[in-house]
Formats: structure tokens, C-alpha cells, sequence
């Protein structure tokens, strides 16, 4: 009986179209890539567009060698499994890929998800109780919030990147005599592109005795010196106990995630973990091509190297124009418009007119990032060419002036 | 950091305690494709033996089936490897939209919404559509998925007895003054693989204007007339407002799932489900086969009548054998044993002769109701469920349990 | 104080036990600790007791430990009438 309920959503699905927050979804093409092919809205003719939006921070979503891979991997290991791992669902490539992952990040033990946000969702439930407690980072992604919110540990939130917020929280939990603590930030986040102070909170974590957990997943495979994540650029390889990741973003941006970290925990995890309990593991192909993924990496320091560059090419160019850019080194370089009244306006108009140009960013805007903090999200790949660098700088430019923001 | 003795000792402990329960989950490591006879290396390092599989959820034989495998790799050509993207910033395909749309088809709803897995669809939908105000009655024997999605939303929660309409009735008129109801019940149960009675809780959400709520993954693709599911089978196609499903189980079996039902719950799902706005959608190589899969099963029903005729010849088998199995419409076919030891080693005794099935025993089932779970699939071939038959009464004579009671079983190796 | 106790233990038992089970409960079964009862239906355990008692129980004693066994009830359900 839908009436009742076919009432309430159609409103709220209102609501969400007056408040300009409803989302809408692009259909692309082609593969994905630096320049893809667009249709929007959806039947429209298809218009090719430089991407300044994916996760594609090495280029390895189209890459020949991943695609070779993955067709390996189907040949040899067929296409599902069709079980969850402890029943029929683990191959020995998955067994491998774990093995890589914990050598890549010098931890003792990986255990594979679905995705990060399982990673997340099943991580923190798992490892604590109700005499327990949790400091989580203010500005800490989704999906470690619903971990938490699973999770039956007492609570407590640091002011964003705060050491002296996070000692007190330290202290607080320790008063209130709680047993293990778990210290959660993200490596890097999403929409500042900032870089977690892991090595702050490995500090703080000795000091009173707490695990500390890091999400890299906008990290892995390209931060860093040798693309360790944020955990390598603070120098704190192997001082971090817990550290999720995914492979949806840099390492080829198919699927599944990661925890890696003490022996213990992953044990725990392969023996508890709902998500990992009750679904199925990444899809043989994908494990086959992340493990080439890996050892492309290893290999070679081009990718990571070439990224760096177009990063800070794009940055001095867009800073040159006079743009408001949020100061730091990593490939996503959020353009601010909070000096500005109409600010959540600007953002969508100027995306919207930086797409006619064939330039695909997207404008985020409260409540997503905190009011009078709009801004367009750039995110850099080394799959860009200069001359896509350019041809976007350019549009800024052009549009920039049009708005009257540069 | 601070991983130090005391932390190690914790969970070191812990383990120990999993391990001495008897509940220690090890893995069996693959080194083949999924399919009815497989390749296994157990204990890690060891020879690897080769196996009829019996504990798979590969209903359809489609996890390795060589169209399936090829639509994989020309998805892998034609739109690359993965969108490192969620579906409303940059990862949403063509093909995205037309696997969408065909679960739409096939399923008989409005629309359809993916998610990186069943699980994630469960966990999300829920969240998406309900507030406070609104209360979700579940059956009590719902997959975990189900019951963290329960625990991730805001509206009140309230069970009724496993399938007994009688209770869910009286919850349904306890909870008459709320804003929304929501029934939620799996298809086909996982353990025992009984069917949810759709139509009589169909009849009630008509009668105490109630939303329905069917999380169809053991059975989509293969019960019913057609194989759309356990709607189809109870006759209340179209009447099911919120179905979720898998495609990492009978279609295709690599990873994936959906919402599917009235197309404002979808749209909701888009906006707000938290798995679809914070997680990657499945890629391209994955949902290429999915399309595939949905095309071979639309085409005839030749797979399906094979499962059927299997589960047949196999539910026979045990029971003219003296075996106790549970009665159901399901290629989910448990052996009852009772005593949680015995369906250990009798699981254990059934590889030694070349045969894969589990025992499951508490907490994963109820107390006192250990079993083995056998789940039939349309790659078996006649000679294999021949031979894994042999085996069972081999073992079934071995542990004398062949042709007892419930009773006479107990009074053997207890409880 | 005595038929209390029986008319909550027979609620609990008709309505968590199914017709087949041999599970016994007493006035001191731990019921949400053993899985007996199950957290999401909590409330109709609450409701009944409200309807029954005709008294409202408040979420802050409408706590896991005190809905543990049936003598935890009747002691809850007896503080709240004595208010």
C-alpha cells in the first residue's frame, strides 16, 4: 500500500529540488578518462568534456595494462564467486593482493572489503565495546561516521585537525576510564584536500595509550614520496595501526577496499567484521588488475611524478589568475568563493558555464561543505595532458572574469 | 599508536576464545573459477584436492559461464576498467542506466537503483525513506544486512515471529497510529530456505495500509514461473513496494545489488541512501556481464528448470536415503543434525571424500538445530549430485543417523 | 506483586517463544542478553507494560538491564507506579 508513503517522498523529493540540492546524474559514454563524452540531460546529444571531477588520480581507470589484467583474471578465474569469503568466495589472488597491500603499506595483515565505506562500516564495531571509546576527527568522511554510529563505544569528536582539541578528548575518555581508544581521521580530505596530521595523532596516541586509524583513501597509491598515503607523507609508516583504503579512487577506481594494519585486527575482522561476514568479496577481475595496480606502482615512480607536476602547474597557474585556492599539494584544489555573498550561486553557475566551455567540475555548497565555504572542486590527474591544463586554466579564466571573481 | 602487549593481548584473547568455541571461520583458498567442481587448498600450503561444490550461491551455473566471462571482457573494452567516481559526481555509464533499467524490467517494478552490494542496498534504503515518526516490523529470522540497515535508521523497530501472519497482524494494528509501516521480510530464508508467505503479508499491508518491504537474493533469477522471485511464485508481482536483490549470488555472482520498486522510493534512494552517495557504483566490467546474465535468463528458462530438476533429484535422494531435510520450493536444502560437533565432522568427513558443504550451528542458526547446508546449482551435472549423494549415506551410515528421528539423533550425540 | 510476575512471564513466553520450542523461561531467564528477546521489538514489550499498567515508562528506564529478566520488569514497572 504505496499511497501514503508515495505522498510524504514526493514532497521531500520537492523539498530537495526547491533547496537546488538534488542531484542529478550525468551519463558518460566512454570510458573514463581525461576527456570523456557526456550526455546531459539524460538522450542529449553526447558533448565531450575535459574531466576535472573523477578520483582518477593516476589515470589508471582506462589503462591498458589494468584492462589486460582484469581480462587475464577472467580467463583464468571466471567472472563471480558467488559467496562470501569464509564459505567458497576466496581465491588465491585474493589471498595475494592482501599480501601486496600489507607489504605496500609495511603492515602485518590486509583483510579485502567491497568497498572503503564496508572497510569503515564494519571496522569500528567490531574492535569495540560499550567500555570503549572513539575521537573522531569533526570533518571525518561519511562512511566512518556510519561506523561509528554502529559502534557501541563511547563518542567523542576533535575540532578538525586540532591537536590540542584531540588531547583534550584523549583526556576526557581517559577519565572516564575507558578501556581501548581508537583515534579516527581521514589522510587527506575530500573536499580541502588538507592532509590529515597523522603523525600529531600517532604522538597523542602514545602518549595516552590509543590505536590510531587513518582513511587514505584519497591518498593511496599517489601521496607521498613512493604513494604510501598520507600515512608515508607524515612519516609514520608502520606507526599507524589501522589503515582503510580504497581501490575506487587512484588504483584503477573499479571497486572493493581495504583494512590493513596489526595482525590481530585484521583476525579479528576476517572473524567479526558484518560486511566482510555477510558479502561478497571484490570481484576476481578486480582483484587480478589491483594487483597489477600495484606493481605498476612499484615499478615505476612516472605516474605519481607527472601528477605532482600537473598539480603544482595548475596551482601556481590558477593562484597567477588571482583565484582563491585553498593553500596546499594535493591534486584536489578546491576554488573558493566565500569572500563572496551569493557564494553557493557562483559556484553552480560557474560550473555550469565552465561545462558549456567542456570543462566538467563540480560545484559543492552548504550543506555539503559548512556555509559561506562554497567552492568548486578541481581534481587532478596525470592522465591530463599540459594542453588540458591549459585549455582548463583558460575557461577559469574566462568564466572567472565573466563572474567577476578573478 | 599504541599497539602495544596490552592491545595484542586483547584481541589475542579474543581469538582464542572464537577458536575455542569451535566457531573459528577458516578460508578455503580457490584456485579455480566458481563452478560445481572446484580446486581447493586446505590448510594453506597444502595439496589442492578437487571438489563438488555444494555450498555456493551460484544458482544459475552463470559465475563462470563462458558468455558471461565474455561480456565481462568486452565491458572491459568498451568502457574501460573502473570510473574511480560515485554515480551523481562522474561514475555514471550508459550502461549504468540500462542495467537499470532491465532489473526494472525483469523484476516488474517502477525503477531500480544500484548499489555496490545487496548489503549496501539494505543498509541504505532504509535511512533513505523512513523517519521517526514511521515503524519497520521485520520477521525475525532477516539476513544481517537487513538488521544493520534497521539499526542505521531512525524509525522504531518492532519483529514478529518467524512467518506467522497471525503475529504480524497484531504488530500491524499495535502500530496503527504511525505515520508509515513498513514490512520487511527476506524471499527466500538463507538458512532454512522457506519461503516468505508474500501473499498473506501482501494481504496485510493492503488491509492495515502497510509498505512491503522483500530482500529477494536467494531467489532472483531463479523462483518463479519466469525467475523473477519469490513475488512472481506468490503471485503478487507489481504489489511489492521495495525489493532488494543481489546480483552476487544467481546473476553473475561477481558483486553488486539493487533497489528496485515505486519509482519515489528509487528517487529518494538516489538522493539520500548514504552507500550510493558515499560509495562507488559497480564498474563497468561487472555490469556489463549483469546485462548479459539478465539476457541468457530472459531468453528461456532452461537453467532454471535444470536447478529445479537437480534440487528435485537431490531432495529424494536424501530423504528416501533416511536423512532428515527441511521441505521447501528452494535450492537451499539443509540436512538436520542437531548436535553442533556432529555437523562438523560430518561437513568434515564430506570433504575428506570430495564433497564441499558446511555446517552451520549457533549462533549462525538457533541452538540445537546444527546442520548441514547443501544449496543445488544448474551447473551440477547429474554424475556429481550422483556421487555427493553416495557420499552423504556413506557418511550418514558412518555416524548411524540414517532413517532416525529428531529424537533418536539427539538421544546420540545430544544437543 | 506475584500475578504481576505471571501475567508479564506469559507475555514474554507467547510472545517471543514459537509453538515447537522447548526453550523454559523463569522470572530470572536473562531474555535480551541470551537473544530471547530481540532489541527491535523492545517497544512492544514497552508498549504492552504501559497499556496493561496504565503507566508511561520513560526511554531513560526503558533500558536494556531493566527489561533483562522478568523480575527486572516487575521491579521497573512497580517503581514507576509508586511515583
Amino acid at each position: 500500500m504505496f499511497k501514503r508513503a508515495k505522498e510524504y517522498l514526493k514532497n521531500e523529493i520537492q523539498g530537495i529540488r526547491d533547496s537546488g540540492l538534488y542531484k542529478d546524474e550525468r551519463i558518460i559514454l566512454s570510458d573514463q578518462k581525461a576527456n570523456i563524452d557526456v550526455s546531459f540531460p539524460e538522450g542529449s546529444a553526447p558533448k565531450r568534456v575535459l574531466n576535472f571531477c573523477a578520483n582518477n588520480y593516476l589515470g589508471l581507470a582506462n589503462n591498458p595494462k589494468m584492462i589486460e589484467a582484469a581480462h587475464k583474471t577472467l580467463d583464468k578465474y571466471g567472472f563471480g564467486l558467488s559467496s562470501v569469503r569464509f564459505i567458497c568466495g576466496t581465491q588465491n589472488i585474493h589471498k595475494e593482493l592482501e599480501k601486496v597491500i600489507a607489504k605496500f603499506y609495511e603492515t602485518e595483515d590486509t583483510i579485502l572489503y567491497t568497498s572503503c565505506f564496508d572497510a569503515n562500516g564494519g571496522l569500528f564495531e567490531t574492535l569495540l565495546g560499550p567500555n570503549d571509546a572513539i575521537i573522531s576527527d569533526a570533518l571525518n568522511h561519511a562512511s566512518i561516521i556510519d561506523g561509528i554510529r554502529l559502534c557501541k563505544a563511547k563518542r567523542y569528536v576533535f575540532a578538525h585537525a586540532d591537536m590540542n582539541s584531540l588531547e583534550e578528548k584523549l583526556k576526557e575518555a581517559r577519565e572516564n576510564n575507558a578501556n581501548n581508544i581508537i583515534i579516527a581521521t581521514d589522510g587527506v580530505f575530500s573536499m580541502d584536500g588538507d592532509v590529515g596530521n597523522v603523525k600529531g595523532l600517532v604522538e597523542l596516541g602514545e602518549k595516552y595509550d590509543a590505536m590510531v586509524m587513518v582513511d587514505d583513501s584519497h591518498a593511496t597509491g599517489f601521496f607521498g614520496e613512493r604513494g604510501r598515503g598520507a600515512v608515508e607523507y607524515n612519516g609514520v609508516l608502520g606507526k599507524v595501526d589501522i589503515i582503510t583504503s580504497t581501490l575506487g579512487k587512484a588504483m584503477g577506481g573499479a571497486s572493493g577496499g581495504f583494512t590493513t594494519g596489526r595482525k590481530e585486527i585484521i583476525e579479528i575482522l576476517r572473524q567479526r567484521s558484518r560486511p566482510y561476514l555477510f558479502s561478497n568479496t571484490v570481484a576476481p577481475a578486480i582483484v587480478g588488475a589491483s594487483i597489477v595496480a600495484f606493481k605498476l606502482l612499484d615499478e615505476s615512480n612516472d605516474l605519481r611524478v607527472k601528477l605532482r607536476e600537473n598539480t603544482k602547474y595548475f596551482r601556481e597557474k590558477m593562484n597567477a589568475l588571482g583565484f582563491d585556492i585553498v593553500k596546499g599539494v594535493h591534486p584536489i584544489v578546491p576554488v573558493m568563493f566565500g569572500q563572496y555573498e551569493n557564494d553557493a550561486q557562483l559556484a553552480q553557475e560557474i560550473s555550469k558555464d565552465l561545462y558549456d566551455e567542456g570543462i566538467y567540475v563540480i560545484g559543492f555548497f552548504y550543506p555539503v561543505v559548512p556555509k559561506g565555504q562554497a567552492r568548486i572542486r578541481v581534481q587532478i590527474s596525470a592522465a591530463h595532458s599540459r594542453e588540458d591544463l591549459d585549455k582548463a586554466i583558460n575557461a577559469f579564466e574566462k568564466i572567472g572574469k565573466k563572474h567577476k571573481v578573478i | 599508536m599504541a599497539f602495544n602487549k596490552k592491545e595484542r593481548d586483547i584481541f589475542k584473547d579474543e581469538l582464542n576464545n572464537i577458536r575455542n568455541a569451535g566457531i573459528f571461520k577458516d578460508e578455503r583458498i580457490i584456485c579455480t573459477p566458481q563452478d560445481s567442481e572446484i580446486k581447493v587448498e586446505f590448510p594453506a600450503g597444502a595439496e589442492k584436492k578437487s571438489l563438488i561444490n555444494m555450498c555456493s550461491n551460484n544458482y544459475l551455473g552463470l559465475s563462470s559461464h563462458p558468455e558471461v566471462v565474455k561480456a565481462a571482457i568486452k565491458g572491459l573494452e568498451n568502457r574501460g576498467y573502473g570510473m574511480s567516481s560515485v554515480r551523481f559526481i562522474c561514475g555514471t555509464q550508459d550502461i549504468h542506466k540500462e542495467l537499470e533499467n532491465m532489473l526494472t524490467e525483469f523484476l516488474g517494478t517502477e525503477d531500480t537503483i544500484l548499489f555496490p552490494s545487496c548489503m549496501d542496498a539494505n543498509a541504505g534504503v532504509f535511512e533513505a525513506i523512513l523517519n521517526e515518526q514511521d515503524v519497520m516490523i521485520s520477521d525475525r529470522l532477516v539476513h544481517a544486512s537487513i538488521v544493520d540497515g534497521i539499526r542505521l535508521c531512525k524509525a522504531q523497530t518492532d519483529t514478529y515471529k518467524h512467518s506467522n501472519m497471525n503475529h504480524l497482524e497484531k504488530k500491524l494494528q499495535l502500530h496503527s497510529d504511525k505515520r508509515l509501516k513498513v514490512i520487511i521480510t527476506d524471499g527466500i530464508f538463507s538458512m532454512d530456505g522457506d519461503m516468505a508467505k508474500l501473499d498473506e503479508i501482501v494481504g496485510l499491508a493492503e488491509k492495515y495500509n502497510a509498505l512491503v518491504f522483500v530482500d529477494d537474493s536467494h531467489a532472483s533469477g531463479f523462483i518463479g514461473k519466469t525467475g523473477k522471485g519469490t513475488h512472481e511464485f506468490c503471485n503478487v508481482l507489481g504489489k511489492i513496494d521495495i525489493i532488494t536483490t543481489t546480483l552476487g549470488k544467481a546473476l553473475g555472482g561477481a558483486s553488486g545489488g539493487c533497489v528496485s520498486g515505486r519509482a519515489e522510493i528509487v528517487e529518494i534512494c538516489r538522493q539520500k541512501a548514504r552507500p550510493y552517495l558515499f560509495s562507488n557504483t559497480i564498474p563497468p566490467v561487472v555490469v556489463s556481464a549483469a546485462i548479459k546474465v539478465l539476457e541468457i535468463i530472459s531468453k528461456n528458462t532452461d537453467r532454471k528448470d535444470k536447478l529445479e530438476k537437480s534440487t528435485e533429484f537431490w531432495r529424494n535422494g536424501l530423504n528416501e536415503a533416511g536423512f532428515i531435510v527441511k521441505d521447501g520450493e528452494s535450492p537451499i536444502v539443509p540436512i538436520m543434525l542437531f548436535n553442533a560437533k556432529l555437523s562438523q565432522d560430518f561437513a568434515q568427513d564430506l570433504y575428506n571424500e570430495g564433497i564441499y558443504a558446511i555446517g552451520f550451528f549457533f549462533p549462525v542458526v538457533a541452538k540445537g538445530q546444527a546442520r548441514i547446508r547443501t544449496q543445488l546449482s544448474a551447473s551440477h551435472e547429474k554424475p556429481q549430485l550422483e556421487r555427493a549423494l553416495d557420499a552423504f549415506i556413506k557418511i550418514g551410515k558412518k555416524y548411524d543417523i540414517l532413517k532416525k528421528t529428531k529424537e533418536e539423533i539427539i538421544e546420540i550425540y545430544g544437543l | 506483586m506475584a500475578e504481576i510476575k505471571e501475567t508479564i512471564l506469559d507475555y514474554v513466553k507467547d510472545e517471543y517463544l514459537d509453538e515447537d520450542d522447548d526453550k523454559e523461561i523463569n522470572f530470572d531467564t536473562p531474555l535480551i542478553s541470551s537473544g530471547i528477546v530481540d532489541s527491535f521489538s523492545m517497544i512492544s514489550l514497552k508498549r504492552f507494560l504501559e497499556t496493561k499498567y496504565n503507566i508511561q515508562i520513560p526511554d531513560s528506564k526503558a533500558t536494556a538491564e531493566a527489561f533483562n529478566t522478568v523480575n527486572n520488569i516487575v521491579k521497573t514497572v512497580e517503581e514507576i507506579k509508586s511515583e
